[in-house]
């Protein structure tokens, strides 16, 4: 593996002033086009370049659930949105600067999210008659020829023709040819953010190893792109973007199922157990499992099981064995886990499951991002059965929050929830990656002695309330665990009334004393008192962060804190929340996390409640607590 | 492996709880042969796993002196899977009944087959439902009438051999609770197959379906109705055995002994390894009240030796370390595009 080191010194004093060059602070750039046009990885090679810069950026992937969708319909568009900038990013950002539509059904569906005067780059081919009707537009009504597009700066390029005289001396198909074309966008693109294409001649040199045609075409289409830009009147100016102010380290760039992946390696190693991933695939979860499955020489085990059930049985079975189980689904395979989820709270074996959320209910809206499976976190089992929820805020805090997920489940012996959504796992950020020192320790240590004289009792606790992991192997420790509900101490099947409600106690005071466990709660920014706080949770992060520093340009006083641990809450939560006269919950949801507060703390918390599938723009939360900070006024 | 230990007896395998299954129920019998094989097995008691379902058979782990896991329905063999690839080490053995195992569980129970892991699975077959007080089960008989089904079951039965055949299991077998030397026998035979053992055991249940399986257990028609299979034998039944099956072709005939026309030569000889055959016997399934019907065979059926997934599992964790060298976290962790900012 080869290492780029860009040195941030070198970068920021590399500032471009010639005369057509504008320097921008930031910029959002949408990349759409038919599922087969090849947008993500558009989208994520100008990503990786704009990280290796120095920008900081937060990228957003929206394709549809289709594998192919009818080509040039409106169903198969496929959009990559990235925010970079030369300041701290921490959103994909509301509208867009630029829209990148390979097609009229991508300009359709995308131009309500550019910014009036925005810039529109299209290849003109994909307007041809046939893919206006695919995109339901009447001949007559071709948005590049009817106006309706005046208030936009429009780039047109026939793409597709350019990219085949290009590799008119190719040996390649047709259609292999046009498969090219989203590098010619990449190239011009390159050329408008003055950016160099090594970054990605190398990412193709790994990609098309061993087709050196195709590799060939690739880089050429990219350069000619390039080219394009360079010797083409197209666009009068070119922009620049320098690096944004980071806090020192070293930086990569990541997506959330990934950091979730690393995450789960980096607890295994800290807790010397193997790693044994037991999942079914769904989507947005997959790609936790193939990243793991790609890390087997860390003994990773990766096992594909028959069902969601199966899974998570699994992983029972590996946790009793003494490996560090982990699964993961997305709400509707989490609703098939929950039983064995309540086995894992009876045995109380440390286990983790993912939720890798998405818009529900039922099959819902599998690419789609929501957080609407916190109340199924939380409370979806039969009988009084709490465990633990850990949620991540961003792409690259999905590393660090799986990580504690694992680190309650084993120091505590329990099954723990870590929930992320679909946005959280397909979304990239940069992450100032940590090294394996600064990993807390795990600790965790099998139970080789017998612990009441003559006897083992699997069910004696520790001031934790925690109970010994004997695992099969160890001699005179021979034990039987199960779902009926067991004898204090001894473990043995127990109907005592008295000692049912003993053990319902035991183990929602476990969970509860985690709190003990877990830091304070902290804000993220604002004054820990006053008029307004904006509490979220999970992947409302960014647009939370962002809409409160556009408030107080605004001259609105507000405080922002983000939930890591929801179940237990950090023990100073009530009183963090007393200090607010309003607190505010913007949520992917019907107010899941609002009802929460409200029962556990009796505030009249008040939510901003966004059901479609999609993530929160800042400002849709600006706008809100505007209209919320105006009816203050008016009550004061 | 520990120190030797002291030789292992029956009762070092009993544990301190009381067992709670109805007297008279076929469950002991099998409990008691499992007690008696294991300390002939030389393995360590801290070595053995038994994990159950729910179900009347499923409280078993609570009496063995083992480790043990009472999960829930249908589950014990997802749940065994993954302590067997986890802890290929391990003696895992599996107890389910007719509806935890092929209910409930049927989906699980297939893939545990196929995929081979060196797993016993023990499926004590009564034809009822007994834990929820009498409802049919997959394999209750047509047109049964129980609790739920008072006009009768309008459910076809499963064939649990010929479901494990299809199920590309690798050892099948059937036996019964009231033969407890052909049980302990089969017992021990599972464990000694490599791969995965599925061990049908015909289990009376005397309170909800009781005598289900007379006809094959008890002394007045045993002789007659059942067939036990031994390997390089001929298939010879009834009181003298004066009854045997020959093949023409594909379609089994019964042959009467006495009459001298027919030689014994002329006998299908059972071959466990032979899957065209056993297929042909799990369909030694009819009704026995029904005329030229089969016996029903006990033994095992079938035997094949295939790669165990545990062992390919783990496999390629050393394949992986080989090529790749074992993990640096902090390589993994910085990946290949680092930008250092100072």
């Amino acid at each position: 593996m080869k290492m780029i080191m860009t040195n941030f010194a070198v970068a920021k004093t590399r500032k471009f002033m010639s005369d057509n060059h504008d320097v921008l602070e930031r910029v959002i750039i949408k990349f759409a086009g038919d599922s087969g046009d090849g947008m993500q990885l558009t989208g994520t090679q100008f990503t990786n370049t704009a990280a290796l810069l120095g920008n900081d950026l937060s990228t957003f992937p929206d394709f549809p659930a289709e594998i192919r969708a009818p080509q040039g319909t409106l169903a198969g568009v496929s959009g990559f949105q990235l925010h970079f900038g030369s300041i701290n990013i921490y959103s994909p950002g509301d509208a867009c600067d630029v829209l990148v539509a390979m097609n009229a059904a991508a300009l359709k569906v995308n131009l309500r999210e550019l910014k009036h005067g925005g810039l529109i780059i299209v290849n003109s081919e994909g307007f041809d008659a046939r893919n206006l009707r695919l995109a339901g537009i009447d001949k007559e009504d071709n948005p590049l020829t009817n106006g309706s597009l005046d208030n936009y700066q429009v780039i047109k390029i026939d793409i597709t023709k350019l990219t085949r005289a290009c590799l008119e001396e190719s040996p390649l198909t047709t259609k292999q040819v046009d498969r090219a074309k989203n590098m010619f966008v990449l190239g011009y693109l390159y050329w408008m953010y003055n950016r160099e294409l090594d970054n990605s001649i190398k990412f193709l040199g790994d990609k098309f190893s061993g087709k050196p045609e195709i590799l060939d075409a690739n880089i050429r289409v990219l350069k000619a792109g390039f080219a394009y830009g360079d010797t083409t009147e197209t666009a009068t100016r070119r922009f620049i973007v320098n690096p944004a102010p980071m806090p020192p380290g070293n930086y990569r760039n990541i997506m959330g199922n990934q950091a979730t992946a690393m995450g789960l390696i980096a607890a295994s190693r800290k807790a010397g157990l193997p790693l044994f991933y037991g999942s079914y695939p769904i989507t947005p979860a997959s790609d936790i499992l193939h990243e793991l499955s790609k890390h087997k020489n860390f003994g990773v085990r990766t096992f594909q099981a028959e069902d969601e059930i199966a899974a998570i049985c699994t992983i029972i079975g590996a946790s009793f064995g003494g490996q560090l189980g982990v699964t993961a689904s997305s709400g509707p395979g989490i609703a098939l886990k929950t039983e064995a989820m309540g086995l894992g709270v009876m045995l109380e074996i440390p286990m983790v499951i993912i939720n890798v959320q998405r818009g529900g209910p039922s099959t819902g809206l599998p690419t789609k991002t929501e957080q609407s499976d916190l109340n199924q976190a939380i409370l979806g089992r039969n009988g009084e059965a709490p465990m633990p929820v850990v949620a991540a805020n961003s792409p690259a805090d999905a590393f660090e929050a799986v990580f504690e997920a694992c680190r309650l489940a084993l120091e505590f012996m329990t099954p723990v929830i870590f929930l992320s959504d679909g946005f959280i796992a397909n979304g990239a950020e940069p992450w100032r990656f940590p090294t394996t020192a600064q990993l807390k320790d795990i600790k965790i240590k099998f139970t080789t002695e017998k612990n009441d004289g003559e006897r083992f009792l699997p069910y004696k606790r520790d001031d934790k309330l925690s109970r010994p992991w004997a695992i099969p192997g160890t001699a005179g420790l021979e034990h039987r665990i199960g779902g009926i509900e067991k004898e204090h101490e001894t473990g043995n099947i127990s109907y005592e009334p008295e000692n049912h409600q003993f053990m319902v106690r035991l183990r929602e005071d476990k969970v509860e004393k985690i709190a003990d466990h877990i830091p304070p709660q902290e804000l993220d920014s604002g004054p820990a008192k006053g008029k307004i706080l904006l509490l979220g949770w999970g992947s409302t992060y960014g647009a939370i962060k962002t809409a409160c520093i556009q408030a107080r340009k605004e001259g609105i006083e507000v405080s922002h804190a983000q939930l890591r641990y929801i179940k237990p809450f950090p023990k100073n939560l009530g009183e963090l929340l007393y200090n607010f006269e309003k607190v505010i919950i913007p949520e992917m949801n019907n107010g899941q996390l609002l009802q929460l507060l409200r029962s556990r703390f009796m505030i009249p918390a008040i939510g901003i409640n966004k059901v479609k599938g999609l993530p929160f723009s800042s400002g849709e939360i600006l706008e809100k607590l505007k209209e919320l900070t105006s009816t203050t006024k008016e009550h004061a | 492996m520990p120190e030797a230990t002291p030789a292992l007896k029956p009762k070092d395998f009993v544990t301190d709880q009381d067992v709670r299954w109805c007297p008279g129920c076929g469950d002991y019998s099998i409990l008691k042969q499992v007690q008696t094989v294991m300390p002939t097995l030389g393995i360590p008691r801290e070595d053995i796993v038994f994990i159950s379902g729910i179900g009347c058979s499923s409280r078993f782990p609570y009496y063995m002196e083992t480790f043990g896991m009472h999960s829930i329905h249908g589950r014990a063999t997802a749940i065994a899977s993954g302590l067997k690839s986890a802890r290929p080490d391990l003696s895992v053995w599996v107890v389910t009944g007719d509806g935890d195992g092929l209910s409930i569980g049927g989906n699980h129970f297939i893939h545990l087959l196929r995929r081979n892991f060196n797993i016993n699975l023990l499926m004590f077959n009564n034809q009822i439902y007994g834990l929820t007080k009498g409802q049919y089960s997959p394999t209750s008989e047509e047109g049964k009438v129980t609790k739920s089904t008072p006009m009768g079951s309008v459910d076809h039965p499963f064939n649990p051999i010929a479901l494990a055949l299809g199920a590309e299991g690798t050892f099948i077998a059937r036996t019964m609770d009231r033969d407890p030397a052909h049980l302990k026998e089969m017992i021990r035979r599972s464990y000694d197959h490599g791969g995965t053992s599925f061990l049908e055991i015909y289990q009376n249940c005397n309170v909800f379906n009781d005598g289900a399986f007379f006809v094959y257990t008890e002394k007045d028609t045993k002789k007659a109705e059942t067939l036990f299979v031994e390997h390089g034998k001929p298939l010879l039944f009834g009181a003298e055995n004066e009854k045997g099956v020959r093949l023409d072709g594909f379609k089994p005939v019964v042959a009467d002994m006495k009459d001298t026309s027919n030689s014994p030569d002329d006998l299908w000889v059972h071959d466990e390894r032979d899957r065209v055959k056993a297929g042909i016997l799990s369909r030694f399934f009819d009704d026995p009240a029904t005329d030229g019907h089969f016996p029903r065979p006990f033994g095992v059926f079938y035997i094949e030796e295939r790669f165990r997934y545990e062992d390919a599992f783990n496999e390629q964790i050393k394949q992986a370390i080989a090529s790749n060298g074992e993990g640096d976290l902090d390589k993994l962790l910085r990946g290949r595009d680092v930008w250092e900012i100072h």
